[in-house]
């Protein structure tokens, strides 16, 4: 729930370094599987770009990642990493570091030994190996643990090894599977950041998998939303909140979510307004959104049904004709929550300023019809963003 | 907790001496016994005091045995050495087939794999001499019978299941990612095994091929059925030592400790991989 970031100038994309193309994971007897983890799963990332995998537990990250690193086997499809068609490479031939989420560091030896590793496997001098390991451990902040062994760790601790492992090896492709899951709130922050001028200053290509948003948007250029399976949109977390590809990303991304309504479309003449019905004694209200020119074909037809989606932040307080009332108002500190019954449905408003309105107190807000998205009814598509026709 | 008083000190000494006394005991009787003339320990009452007398050994090291109904010839070293070549043979061999097979167990889920590990346990299960019978009659029509090759073949039936089984349980406990990360590094699937599995797993490997070891050195029936005299382990010779002019009771003592040695010596020599286990800890995934 921070103040929005001051968007971050997007990376120029440079040539592809791995491209997923329609891949596919069944786990189980491929005849009869069991379970379809992955769905026609295709994806491009640009050499030197972060891309984070984001998704809720169990939408199939970890086997996308696993498919990449080749622990899994692709049930469907291809994956090419530097110009080379990898997916049926053992894992020792793809060129690609991992760092884990659990246990993965070898017991017998210390944390420094296993960091060192394949560094001291490739032969590197002593004391090449030695400046790059107080390097990355510093980066971390391990360097109190380098001469532990992996059993007295706690799982963070656990975790910083296994990615510094990963991080100071030479590879194309990086692969971090929920790397700070386990860590503190402070401390992950602070390693979020560091972690990114790492990648861009060796220029490192990388895909990590989280499920925390904040750490999406903070660490990736780009962000891959998946859920059951299937890749919902890749972009840039300023495109995924302005432009989301349908109601699914439009209500996982952002916090609070998005407002949800069902509503009516009328087009009179080119001039396009919804109306959101009311329900029993609850009023409903309605958007203008003025001229608008829809291309023939498009789902944006007089008395089609829509949803509408509005950011809290968007709605504006205070203000217009439409009124609803108080169910809840929570000052965090630094902004408000308030809670509004309108047309049968609550509906979340964030205001960075107090609002003084008592909980019962009929409230005036209005929608901003450039803060308006419209999606499918059928299949939640995205159909209309402020004042951009999608399609 | 942290200070432990004299009297709790002594209490544990005391119930430590018990608990050693109860086990080894019996040892410690026979031992003494190997030492002895058979009118020595028929005596009545027993007596801590005798004579100590080497006869026993070197009846059966020389392999001929005086009775009062006269000599015999034993072959108890030769036994002795079978018992050491059968069961080094048979857990090396359940070793070979057995780890690679449990680590495919534990690592990759294929078809029919549950059964067929369930299969294999259920060799322990059935009764050995409902086994033999037929077997006996199929190694004789395949030349077996009587052949080390026959009996360390039969002898797969005790120490495979158990390393198998052992085994398979320790690979499980190893996280698969610390296999992963080696193997992401440029390993191969092979190299992997070798040089991160079984060092992790060295500690079951060391406990169930002493078991395995055991139950081998131990076994009775197969070779009593499947060898002759020749190719009997020395469960089976003893069965020299009831004579006809009674049970030599100081060769059995001295056949007793003899055989006991080599498995003793075996288990202080795999102590330190096993204990090694404990310390290790933490490669649960
Ligand atoms: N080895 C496996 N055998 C069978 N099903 C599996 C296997 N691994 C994963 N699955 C299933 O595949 C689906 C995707 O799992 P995956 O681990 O990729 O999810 P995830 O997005 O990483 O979740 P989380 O955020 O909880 O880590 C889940 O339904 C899971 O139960
Ligand atoms: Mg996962």
């Amino acid at each position: 729930m921070a103040k929005q970031a001051p968007e971050q100038p997007a990376r120029a994309p440079a040539a592809v370094a791995l491209h997923l193309d329609a891949v596919d994971k069944f786990y189980g007897d491929p005849a009869n599987p069991a379970v379809h983890a992955v769905k026609n799963f295709s994806m491009e990332v640009g050499q030197g770009e972060i891309v984070a995998l984001l998704g809720s537990s169990g939408c199939g990250k970890t086997s996308t990642l696993r498919m990449i690193a080749g622990f899994e086997t692709v049930s469907r499809g291809e994956i090419n990493l530097a110009g080379r068609q990898i997916d049926s490479l053992p894992p020792a031939r793809r060129n690609v570091a991992m760092a884990f989420e659990g246990y993965s560091l070898y017991p017998p030896l210390t944390v420094r030994d296993n960091i060192a590793f394949a560094l001291k496997a490739a032969k590197l001098e002593q004391s090449e190996v030695k400046r790059k390991v107080d390097h990355i451990s510093a980066l971390l902040e391990i360097e109190p643990i380098l001469d532990k062994y992996p059993s007295s760790l706690s799982g963070g601790q656990q975790q910083r090894a296994s990615l510094a492992r990963a991080l100071i090896r030479k590879a194309d492709l990086y692969l971090l599977d929920e790397p700070m899951s386990q860590l503190e709130p402070q401390l992950r922050s602070v390693l979020r950041g560091r972690i990114k001028s790492y990648l861009i200053e060796q220029g490192l290509t990388s895909v990590f998998v989280t499920h925390d948003q904040t750490e999406a948007n903070a660490l990736a250029d780009r962000i891959a939303v998946m859920e059951d399976g299937v890749l919902q949109q890749i972009a840039s977390p300023a495109e995924l909140k302005d432009r989301p590809a349908n109601l699914f990303v439009a209500t996982f991304i952002g916090e609070p979510p998005m407002n949800v309504f069902p509503a009516k479309l009328s087009v009179n003449g080119g001039h396009l307004s919804i109306a959101v019905e009311g329900a029993g004694s609850a009023s409903g209200f309605s958007v203008e959104l003025g001229e608008i020119a829809c291309p023939p074909g498009s789902a944006l037809q007089d008395g089609a049904s829509v949803h509408l989606g509005v950011r809290p932040h968007s709605v504006a307080l205070g203000k217009g004709d439409t009124r609803g009332l108080v169910v809840s108002n929570q000052w965090l500190g630094d902004q408000t929550h308030v809670v509004i019954e309108t047309a049968g449905q609550a509906m979340v408003a964030v205001s960075y300023g107090r609002v003084e309105d008592a909980l019962g107190a009929e409230i005036a807000f209005s929608i901003p019809p450039r803060a308006v998205h419209l999606f499918a009814e059928d299949d939640g598509r995205a159909l209309l963003h402020g004042r951009e026709v999608v399609g | 907790m942290h200070h432990t008083s004299t009297a709790e000190r002594i209490l544990r000494g005391f119930l430590l001496t018990l608990v050693l006394l109860f086990f080894l005991f019996p040892i410690f009787w026979i031992f003494l016994m190997s030492f002895q003339t058979n009118e020595d320990i028929l005596r009545i009452p027993p007596s801590l005091f005798f004579t100590p007398t080497l006869e026993n050994y070197i009846a059966l090291i020389s392999g001929r045995l005086s009775t009062v109904a006269g000599d015999l010839d034993i072959a108890f070293m030769r036994n002795l050495w079978n018992s050491v070549l059968l069961s080094s043979l048979s857990v090396g061999v359940a070793l070979i087939l057995g780890v690679p097979a449990a680590y495919a167990f534990a690592r990759f889920k294929f078809r029919l794999g549950e059964n067929i590990a369930f299969t294999l346990l259920s060799f322990r299960f059935a009764p050995p001499l409902l086994v033999l019978l037929p077997l006996s009659l199929y190694f004789s029509e395949l030349g077996l019978s009587d052949t080390y090759l026959g009996l360390v073949w039969v002898y797969q039936l005790i120490a495979l299941p158990l390393i198998l089984w052992i085994v398979r349980g320790y690979f499980e406990d190893i996280s698969p990612d610390i296999e992963n990360a080696y193997r992401i590094d440029g390993h191969s699937w092979a190299t992997t095994f070798r040089k991160i599995a079984i060092p992790l797993a060295r500690p079951g490997i060391a406990a169930a091929s002493l078991l395995a070891f055991i139950f081998c050195w131990n076994n009775f029936v197969f070779a009593l059925v499947l060898a002759s005299a020749d190719k009997q382990p020395v469960t089976v010779g003893a069965l020299a030592f009831v004579t006809a002019s009674g049970i030599q009771y100081g060769q059995v003592a001295a056949a007793i400790v003899l055989s006991v040695t080599p498995t003793l010596m075996l288990a202080l020599y795999a102590q330190r991989y096993l204990v090694e286990g404990l310390s290790l800890g933490a490669v649960k995934g």
